[in-house]
């Protein structure tokens, strides 16, 4: 599924932020190659 | 999604080639997340962003789906994504990305 890809992480400021998501696929062995926080207020 | 994320997704879909990416989401709530995937597999759906009528096809997760869950070391999801996986209702998300990663 993920396997070979390179990840954009976009997260939001109320659920789960870019820099989490990209800290915890980097953990998993996965290239984040880009994250940013978008906000929806 | 705004326009500065469309432009630099559109700039990493040309210098990596959309068939290697992913996009991974992180929405509290599922408002948003369906325009989300449109916009990276289909385009822009209010044509004013750099995707507007690029369709990338570039698969969508949430953050929170199974999928992606399971492949997080259990340290880094009890300690980062335990608590929003209690508040954030995925189900909903999910239905919509997986009929999205379908279409593709």
């Amino acid at each position: 599924m993920l396997k070979g890809k390179k990840v954009i992480a976009i997260g939001e400021r109320d659920g789960v932020p870019g820099p989490v998501i990209a800290e915890c696929l980097q953990g998993a062995g996965y290239e984040v190659i880009f994250q940013a926080t978008e906000c929806f207020v | 999604m705004n326009f500065e994320n469309q432009g630099v997704i559109k700039r990493l879909a040309d210098q990596y080639g959309p068939e290697n990416l992913t996009v991974i989401l992180g929405n509290g709530e599922a408002n948003g997340v369906e325009v989300f995937a449109e916009t990276v597999t289909e385009g822009d759906p209010s044509y004013a962003g750099p995707l507007a009528g690029v369709a990338l096809k570039i698969p969508v997760y949430h953050i929170l789906e199974d999928e992606v869950m399971s492949q997080v070391p259990e340290s880094l999801r009890e300690e980062k994504l335990q608590l929003s996986a209690l508040v954030v209702d995925v189900d909903p998300m999910h239905q919509v990305l997986e009929a999205s990663r379908k279409k593709i």
